[in-house]
């Protein structure tokens, strides 16, 4: 087995924890965080699958617009109270 | 909650079949790693024939650079939608303040250190699209998220001063606009709309690839400003409309 036979299972494998540890993470803060944790997972899976291409958007939107967005948003909204 | 049950039952039937579907889906396709490639088997000669070398970026802004114009229009009108609702409403105005804040030393030069370095690949990411990973999307999103460097560095002031936000509104609107006048450029001259009209040049080197690196530099303008303009939306409701936000009391 090459070493990228090996790694796609091993990634898809975490990418289902990333995926849950997501969905179960109560506090939408810390959800930005997890988040952006699995992007970079989603990213590693991407390059994995020789898709540098793909995998630049992914860690330039996934991990960094996104999560920004979500925490400007949450503190926005918190201020208010 | 008396409709609770039938929402759940709803979602349980949706959820089910959309299971089946999803499976039989997966199951239909064609296992990875084999050797039939129906559209690589077109997509990369084509590539060459223009001389672009990055095949991605070929199928981008040449093969199906209309499906790009769609995508730069949905970008483009989902940025205009986001600044229309965070706008300052009516006596929202009137409370505008721009915050002091302080800036460890560290972060601000962690940040100043990486401010040109970001700038620089994002612009190599635009600019070499045609040749290597990544275009005028990927590397539009690095220069646009990039500037906001200078917020980290020397906070909300310094960052007011080096992005004029209406010179990104007029970025995001050039962009969109040099894209779709390429098309009808491409029309006139060559016939057919969006079309690879430009000298293509040697496979491999700067100027090589036709319309695929111009456009590549319109879609680049466009997505840094539209991220420009998006986080400035953002950043303006948070920090200069409202009431002072809990850690910074």
């Amino acid at each position: 087995m090459t070493p990228v036979e090996v790694l796609i299972p091993a990634t898809l494998t975490l990418l289902m924890v990333g995926a849950l540890a997501v969905a179960l993470t109560d506090d939408p803060a810390r959800q930005a965080v997890t988040l952006s944790a699995y992007g970079l997972l989603l990213t590693v899976l991407f390059v994995l699958v020789q898709a540098p291409d793909v995998a630049l958007s992914q860690v330039a939107v996934g991990m960094a617009v996104v999560p920004l967005l979500i925490l400007l948003t949450i503190r926005k909204i918190r201020s208010r109270r | 909650m008396s409709g609770g049950r039938g929402r759940l039952a709803l979602f349980g039937v949706g959820g089910a079949a959309m299971a089946v579907l999803f499976a039989l889906a997966v199951f239909a396709l064609p296992d990875p790693g084999g050797d039939q490639h129906p559209y690589r088997d077109r997509a990369v000669p084509a590539a060459v024939s223009h001389a672009t070398a990055n095949v991605v970026s070929s199928v981008n802004f040449d093969l199906r650079a209309m499906d790009t114009l769609g995508e730069e229009a949905i970008l483009f009108a989902s940025v205009l939608g986001v600044a229309a609702l965070a706008r300052p409403a009516a006596g929202e105005g009137g409370r505008r303040r721009v915050p002091r804040e302080q800036v460890l030393d560290a972060v601000r030069a962690t940040a100043l250190v990486f401010f040109p370095v970001t700038l620089v690949v994002g612009l190599d990411v635009v600019l070499h699209g045609a040749l290597t990973p990544g275009g005028g999307f990927q590397g539009g999103v690095i220069l646009g998220t990039g500037i906001h460097l200078i917020y980290m560095a020397g906070g909300y002031r310094a960052l007011l001063r080096v992005r004029p936000l209406e010179l990104f509104e007029q970025g995001e609107a050039l962009g969109m606009g040099a894209f779709a006048a390429a098309g009808v450029a491409a029309l006139l001259v060559g016939g057919s709309f969006l079309g690879n009209v430009v000298p293509t040049g040697r496979l491999g080197t700067l100027t090589s690839s036709g319309t695929v690196e111009l456009l590549s530099i319109a879609v680049g303008i466009e997505v840094a400003s539209a991220v420009v303009v998006l986080l400035a939306a953002f950043l303006t409701q948070l920090l200069e409309l409202g009431g002072v936000p809990e850690a910074d009391q």
